[in-house]
């Protein structure tokens, strides 16, 4: 088979050699040269220690943009290592005195880092040193995962195992007892806009849309994480930051589904529209989405604006016409939109193809190339006729897409995937796009010889962002005509990149009316179901409407569709996930430090916040949770939203620590001074609570308000600066303190894995397997047998616990915790599991 | 918990003792990685964990170990590097399933890593392996059907498990076209 690595030596033998060090030591020892324990040592040290750290360096510049230091700062010390090394033992080469083994490889790899630095050095080496080979190498960087530094995990998906803190230098701890001191004074005011919010001088203006979605589909989970929940998180941060924000979204309303979606149901396009846009509308309502407007593509300023841009593009020559060949229903009058045609497929034969793809081979089918097609409507027989259309001079507006591109993308933030599928997009060539389609739900073309046309969506529906805000302010140009003072942020999963990046921006250069583009694009990667894709045919997955009907609250959806955001790489949403989540995160890290927090004070101090006097080790706490707060502010800033969210869990973390350690209920009942030290670790506690709930609203702001009612919060705190200060003051009265999150039961998350669908239990691969025909009940892997054994596990555990709470017997707890622990063993056998690991030993080894 | 090799030092005590060296070698461990060091009279020492393996089988002059051609050795060396760099930088599941993945395509024609004699990469890869086979279910176990038999074979070749557990492979097929 061929090597899953490559590229690779491939010797006479058929041996193949894929490791680069194994292939050097090869060569040398092919000449006779045998490897020491030197050359040993340092083809390992260059495997295990520099390869990775120049990976890195090499991604982090290519791929994230970062400047040329910055990236290779890493290298630094490694390269000092070699350095060392060849000075103390005066010898020429690494291991001695003759060239060896060890010398060329990590040769090989020094030269790939001198060209990074000189690269870095030079800003134009891009287009100057080998641009197609660079392009290449960067592409192929893009697909590989980001390499993970022992340095650099701290942003890894799990950082639960914290690994050595951060050191805090004294400065960095006299700054935050500084800012704790100074309370509220240290923040700045709340910034409330005018509404219509317009762009203001001298302020930064910031413009964020997320993807229209299609009216007539109810949007899943993955379409509300992808485009507007990670819109609204950071439009919600972009506010508390007091930088003037203005959130757009709407339903994409045109087009040949919607007037399919309307011959089935017998209503008309316009009655289709209204119905899901309701839909979609209380869907993001219930999911707490803070539009300041949300509107719809089929408006009078849609037909106004988008038939000027295509004026514009017109009088400037960037449009072209074509013949296409199209099928037509003489019966029907019409020609038939992809949708509208069914017939055979030429690849697969299956016989109901589609007009556009084939739902069985899944091939994309060109509707005239259908064997025996139908029109869909009245099952007649289409002929091919020839039609003529508009088509956008991509080719021509190359050359004003290409700088603008590298203008964006060196002053913007844009996902490493929105960068690679554009580039993928240019790379393979820009071709002349049609606009134009025989369909009549949709915006008019004015033009004589096509008035019976309408726009193609993907030309129509990136002008609804202009015509949705148009609709909500008659002074929209300032700020879609305003590239000065506006930036643009635009939210979507990665299938929409090139419309966002290539097509939509080279219409608006071509119209040229000083229109603003986009800034920064964000692109996430697709969230996928228990194993599965999100599927509404198969009825696999939830849906935005459905997630109501779970009775877990908008903000524990929210949160745990936040917290698995597909950025980066695909993620899963899995159910017993959301249950260890919101059991493990919610309400045991984050809910129990605000509500003990708040608590102490009712209790221990009859509600208001106590004297504080500050020791070291408190004001180390306060440099930690600043460190933190740096640290979600440069997340957020990147938009790296899922990131960003770890820090929140991590000051809770620190917070729950400081509680437990210094333990205020038994030092309450202590002298003086214990009671103090009570007082000094509640008042520090309870505001850092009261700094969580403000980090906390862009994700889950009904939680948030909550904590705000209940520690009486200043509304004049909710804003955020990079200071961690004392908004709750010595005598700062807090109101009633409840629990914040509810434990998710293991049943309630079984039932709602059953209702919804998808994964098994068993297996974390999710293995296929078929029952066994002739073995019985005791073979390994037999799900049912696993689902008896582990609720009778679950049911001899309870049991278990009751006797112990009860204080029953000891020798009758001892009967039952044998029966639960041979039911463990089963369960383990049946799991195919090696036994012992469930065995308890007398003593047990960590 | 059951006996688990950790890598570094506690298995460079395994090690020695499968090559019937003596006792009384030195380890510490440097850096954030915990790289193993082995002090020694002489000079600096040596660092890296395949680097002292691979001197601890020359001191047991065993050397046949490490491969007799030029070509074994190479893929020895690839091997050995393979488990520092994949094996032990593999965090979580998914890692885990890629390199199971790989072995389980390189497995498929040969009875060791290095083709048709055992080697030290084998006994790495074995402690290396260890604590990730013991957590695979009976259906990943026979999805990766190559590793697990060359995991099975190896764990029993003398002197190499010691007091590490015995991970179970059934070898009867219980249920019919698992795929």
């Amino acid at each position: 088979p061929p090597p899953p690595w490559s590229p690779a030596l491939e010797l006479d033998s058929g041996t193949v050699l894929f490791s680069p060090n194994a292939i050097c030591q090869f060569f040398f020892l092919a000449r006779g040269e045998e490897p020491t324990d030197l050359t040993n040592q340092w083809l390992e040290w260059e495997a295990t220690e520099l390869q990775p750290a120049a990976l890195a360096a090499l991604y982090a510049q290519l791929v994230h943009g970062r400047k040329g230091l910055e990236a290779v700062e890493v290298l630094g010390k490694l390269l000092a290592h070699i350095e060392q090394n060849l000075s103390r033992r005066g010898t020429a080469y690494l291991a001695g005195d003759t060239k060896s083994v060890a010398d060329s490889e990590i040769g090989v790899l020094r030269g790939s880092i001198s060209m990074t630095l000189s690269e870095a050095c030079r800003k134009a080496a891009d287009s100057v040193l080998m641009p197609k080979a660079l392009l290449e190498f960067k592409s192929y960087l893009q697909k590989q995962p980001p390499p993970c530094l022992a340095m650099e995990r701290a942003t890894s998906n799990e950082p639960e195992e914290e690994g050595s803190e951060p050191t805090l230098t004294e400065e960095e701890i006299t700054a935050a007892v500084d800012a704790w001191a100074r309370g509220v004074a240290a923040l700045p005011k709340p910034w409330q806009p005018q509404k219509p919010v317009l762009p203001v001088e001298g302020m930064r203006n910031v413009l964020i849309t997320s993807a229209l979605p299609y009216v007539n589909n109810v949007p899943h989970l993955g379409n509300i994480i992808g485009c507007v929940l990670s819109a609204d998180t950071f439009a919600r941060y972009c506010r508390l930051r007091n930088w003037n924000t203005l959130y757009v979204c709407g339903t994409d309303e045109y087009g040949t589904a919607t007037e399919t979606k309307a011959v089935e149901e017998g209503l008309t396009p316009q009655e289709i529209c209204n119905k899901y846009n309701t839909i979609h509308a209380d869907i993001y309502r219930w999911f707490d989405i803070s539009f300041d407007y949300f509107g719809r593509t089929t408006t009078p300023y849609q037909t106004t604006i988008a038939q000027d841009i295509f004026q514009r593009l017109l009088a400037r020559g960037f449009l072209l016409q074509d013949t296409v060949e199209q099928l037509q229903c003489e019966d029907c009058q019409r020609f038939l939109a992809d949708r509208f045609v069914e017939g055979t497929c030429p690849f697969c034969s299956y016989e109901e193809a589609r007009g556009d793809q084939c739902d069985k081979c899944g091939k994309l089918i060109n509707a005239v190339e259908l064997k025996n097609p139908q029109c869909k409507l009245c099952r007649g027989v289409p002929v091919v006729k020839p039609t003529q259309h508009l088509f956008l001079d991509l080719p021509k507006l190359e050359e004003q897409l290409e700088p603008w591109l590298e203008q964006s993308w060196a002053t913007g933030d844009w996902t490493a995937n929105a960068r690679y599928i554009t580039r993928s997009w240019i790379r393979d060539g820009l071709k002349p796009r049609c606009i134009t389609r025989d369909l009549k739900w949709g915006t008019p073309v004015p033009l004589d010889g096509f008035r019976d046309k309408v726009f193609y969506v993907w030309f129509d529906a990136p002008i609804g962002y202009l015509s949705i805000t148009a609709n909500y302010t008659d002074q929209w140009e300032r700020w879609w005509k305003n590239p000065q003072q506006v930036e643009l942020y635009n939210f979507m999963a990665k299938d929409n990149v090139p419309f966002h990046s290539v097509i939509f921006p080279c219409s608006l250069l071509g119209a040229d009316d000083n229109y603003t583009l986009v800034n920064h694009l964000i692109a996430t990667e697709y969230l996928n179901y228990e194993d599965g894709k999100f599927s509404k045919s198969r009825g696999v997955g939830v849906f935005g409407d459905m997630a109501k009907d779970t009775g877990i609250p908008a903000d524990i959806w929210r949160f745990y569709l936040l917290y698995l955001r597909p950025e980066g790489q695909d993620s899963t949403f899995s159910w017993s996930d959301l249950m260890l989540k919101n059991n493990s995160e919610l309400l045991n890290n984050l809910g129990n430090f605000i509500n003990r927090a708040g608590m102490f004070v009712c209790k221990f101090f009859g509600g208001t916040v106590p004297d504080m006097v500050l020791t070291p080790d408190d004001k180390r706490l306060l440099a930690r949770v600043t460190l933190e707060l740096h640290q979600y502010h440069q997340l957020l800033e990147k938009v790296r939203i899922r990131d960003a969210l770890r820090c929140i869990l991590s000051i809770s973390r620190h917070g729950n620590q400081y509680i437990q350690v210094n333990e205020p209920w038994k030092r309450i009942k202590g002298d003086e001074k214990d009671r103090q030290r009570a007082g000094t670790v509640t008042g520090v506690a309870v505001n850092m609570a009261s700094m969580l709930a403000v980090m906390l609203q862009p994700y889950m702001p009904s939680v948030s308000l909550a904590i705000q009612g209940q520690l009486c919060i200043p509304p004049d705190c909710f804003v955020l600066s990079h200071n961690f200060t004392c908004t709750l003051p010595p005598g700062h009265r807090v109101g009633t303190v409840s629990p914040l999150f509810q434990k998710l039961e293991h049943d309630q998350i079984e039932a709602l894995r059953k209702r919804f669908g998808g994964g098994q239990v068993s297996g974390y691969f999710g293995a296929k397997q078929t029952p066994p025909a002739s073995v019985t009940l005791t073979a390994p892997g037999d799900p049912q047998l696993i689902q008896e054994l582990t609720e009778e596990v679950a049911k001899q555990g309870n049991h278990v616990r009751q006797l112990k709470a009860n204080k029953a017997e000891k020798a009758q707890v001892d009967a039952e915790v044998a029966k639960l622990l041979e039911l463990k063993k089963q369960l383990a056998l049946a799991e195919g599991k090696s036994p012992e690991v469930l065995v308890p030993k007398g003593k047990r080894k960590k | 918990m059951a006996a688990a090799a950790r890598p570094g030092p506690e298995e460079l005590a395994l090690l020695e003792k499968l090559l019937g060296l003596p006792k009384g070698n030195k380890y510490g461990v440097q850096g954030e990685r915990k790289v193993p060091v082995l002090q020694t009279n002489n000079g600096p020492g040596l660092t890296g964990l395949i680097t002292i393996a691979a001197h601890l089988v020359k001191q047991a002059k065993k050397d046949q170990l490490l491969g007799s051609t030029a070509e074994e050795k190479a893929v020895v060396q690839q091997w050995l590097e393979y488990r520092v760099t994949q094996v032990d930088g593999c965090s979580g599941k998914e890692d885990a399933r890629i390199i199971l993945k790989n072995l389980n395509v390189h497995l498929e024609d040969k009875v060791y890593l290095a083709g048709n004699i055992f080697t030290l990469a084998d006994v790495l890869m074995y402690y290396g392996l260890h604590h990730v086979m013991m957590d695979l279910t009976v259906q990943e176990k026979e999805k990766y059907l190559n590793v697990s038999r060359w995991f099975n074979h190896i764990q029993h070749y003398p002197g190499v498990r010691q007091h590490l557990s015995n991970v179970i492979f059934i070898k009867n097929r219980l249920y019919t076209n698992a795929h």
